[in-house]
């Protein structure tokens, strides 16, 4: 048998085949499909249209709805969104609908999909928002889709795929305590181009991937879009086994497949990365691969800090970000938005000596939010933190576009949240260096 | 399938991504309703910053006349267009202002799948970068058998990639009918 890296083997276990190649194009089996307020109405348009009003989605218990967009907005058209999911999910009986108002409400669908037992090795995961490819965190391939493949998917299950090459990044070395994941992803990013994957796979390897904790390695997959990657993915270890397993019981303990390259895979593209050369990294506008080392850009003035999302609103994330506010005062309007109602949760009970990590960032001077994607791309003009004016903020998001967050002059600088942190209580670009030592 | 298309070029630059094609906070319109659908043509392309709209000047209007349809039929754009979220409505919202194909260097792949798959518009390869040979308002024709781009404002042409493995979805009109043509779906 030929050698197959990661993606290939789950793309050749999804099609039924015993090898693909790059390039083949298969109709793979789909494992979990995951919809949210923004496309969902569209893919349930799409649905009825094809399949028929009263059709019935081709397996209940593989379709998964979080709203989590435009939740606590006046908008009324985005409140009408998130009634068509809640109507349709009520009349497909659908068991696995987040809905707001609930006690079941997660807020952002990349950190919900995992903390409610979604995400499992060696299966298809699709999603119709382009940050799907969190999900590779846990060994399986996982991406974005349109409404039109999601609504074919929702009643056939299955959907054309072109398998990706591979391009394979090594990480070695011990993470200094003043990196975290976005820095390695932005320096990626930077490298390769918002383009340097187009079509291709991303696989994260080496002992410098392993040693970081599952939420970090999510948020180096998050990424993998900003590279125009179609998926990012780690093959799996026992931490991520360990999540899993204690998670799966909320989805039934659905059997799984640990895959990983083989030896002697072939990639299109490799490089290795020292961490322990490498800086702390900043995106300056209006790209993510705007690269430069925050020590060439600091004392920039900023008027926000924006310390929130999928890829920076995480429990590892706000660690970050309170171990450097902590007894200290913000200088800027600064926004603080977990990602999922269990973050929101663990921000009331974890604690850095005698504080909860949100009394951190309420003493602090930090407004804080309810869990959803809030300002990370903008929305109505009544989100929590939305540049509605063009001014200037650092932000853990993942994205800084023209008019990512509102605003389309606005200037948006994505950073790790250490340096968001340390930008927030000088009020300018600051190298975490110099506030941790 | 349609084999020629015909009219005005609106011309772009690179890395024009979804939010700028349709900013977000105007994806809370569902394109399944019509009344809805043609809001994406009001508000097409309205994030894209102003010194880019139209080159080689920069400034000029997608809309004129009608505040839902352009008058442009064609983009023409650099790298990588479409880059950025997974919305449907990008290509949509190009579709709903009259945009029958985009011509770019390449695409972002989810708007290029988005494009074929949904049947909204033609995403055509050109093996040259023509950003900077075809002007804002030039008339051009589109011959998608014998692949070739031809400028009737100034008589130039240039070649276009073969649309390859997707040219079967493209002529069925997208991946419903596709699958239907292939025996895949049966509905």
């Amino acid at each position: 048998m030929a050698a197959m890296t990661l993606t290939e083997k789950i793309l050749a276990r999804a099609s039924g085949r015993d090898l693909v190649n790059p390039n083949d194009n298969v109709w793979v089996n789909v494992d979990v499909l995951m919809t949210h307020d923004v496309c969902g109405p569209g893919t349930i348009g799409v649905f009825k249209k094809h399949f028929g009003q009263d059709a019935k989605v081709w397996d209940r218990e593989k379709v998964v709805v979080i709203p989590d967009h435009y939740i606590f907005t006046h908008d009324a058209m985005a409140n009408r969104n998130v009634e068509v999911l809640r109507t349709f999910a009520a009349e497909q009986k659908l068991p696995y609908h987040y809905d707001v108002g609930t006690d079941r409400y997660k807020g952002v669908c990349h950190i919900a999909l995992p903390e409610e037992g979604h995400t499992r090795p060696g299966e298809v995961l699709l999603g119709t928002d382009s940050h799907t490819c969190t999900a590779g965190a846990f060994g399986e391939f996982a991406t974005g889709i349109g409404n039109t493949d999601a609504g074919f998917v929702m009643g056939t299950g299955k959907l054309w795929l072109k398998v990706p090459p591979t391009m394979r990044f090594v990480f070695h070395g011990n993470l200094p305590p003043y990196l975290m994941a976005k820095d390695l992803i932005l320096a990626v990013i930077g490298e390769i181009g918002v383009d340097g994957a187009t079509y291709r796979a991303m696989e994260f390897d080496g002992d410098g991937i392993y040693a970081l904790n599952i939420e970090e390695r999510m948020t180096m997959c998050n990424m993998a879009i900003e590279a125009g990657a179609k998926n990012g993915c780690i093959a799996p270890d026992q931490v991520t086994l360990d999540y899993v397993d204690a998670r799966a019981k909320k989805t039934g303990n659905k059997p799984y497949s640990v895959l990983k390259s083989d030896a002697g895979a072939s990639f299109i593209y490799e490089k290795v990365f020292d961490v322990t050369k490498m800086e702390p990294v900043i995106a300056k506008p209006h790209s993510p691969d705007n690269k430069a080392n925050v020590s060439e850009v600091k004392g920039t003035k900023l008027d926000r800090a924006y310390i929130g999302s999928c890829t920076g609103g995480k429990m590892t994330d706000f660690r970050a970000a309170a171990g450097i506010m902590r007894g200290k005062a913000v200088k800027i309007d600064t926004f603080v938005v977990p990602a999922t109602t269990e973050v929101a949760q663990g921000l009331k009970t974890e604690k850095i000596g005698n504080q909860t990590l949100e009394e951190i960032f309420i003493s602090a001077g930090a407004k804080m939010g309810e869990a959803s994607c809030a300002a990370c791309l903008g929305g109505p003009s009544d989100t929590f933190g939305r540049l509605n004016t063009p001014i200037s903020c650092i932000s853990t998001t993942n994205r800084n576009f023209p008019g990512r967050m509102g605003h389309k002059e606005a200037q948006v600088y994505l950073a790790s949240p250490l340096t968001v942190a340390a930008s927030a209580l000088s009020g300018v670009i600051t190298d975490p260096r110099e506030v941790m030592a | 399938m349609q084999t020629t298309i015909t009219g005005k070029v609106f011309v772009l630059g690179d890395n024009v991504d979804t939010d700028q094609i349709i900013p977000a906070q105007y994806l809370t319109y569902n394109p399944s309703i019509p009344a809805e659908y043609k809001m994406f043509g009001k508000y097409a392309l309205t994030s894209v910053p102003p010194s880019q709209m139209g080159l080689p000047k920069g400034h000029v209007p997608f809309h004129t006349d009608d505040e839902f349809v352009s008058p442009y039929k064609i983009v023409i754009a650099g790298k990588n267009f479409g880059c950025g979220s997974s919305r449907e409505h990008a290509p949509i919202a190009l579709a709903a202002a009259g945009i029958q194909a985009v011509v770019a260097e390449f695409y972002a792949r989810i708007f290029y799948r988005n494009s074929i798959n949904g049947g909204y518009l033609v995403p055509l390869e050109s093996k040259k970068r023509l950003v900077d040979e075809i002007c804002t308002g030039d008339e051009v024709s589109i011959d998608l058998v014998a692949k070739v781009l031809k400028n009737t404002t100034t008589g130039d042409q240039w070649e276009l990639q073969d649309l390859g493995d997707v040219a079967p979805i493209i002529e069925a009109g997208g991946i419903f009918e596709y699958a239907k043509k292939v025996g895949m779906l049966k509905v």
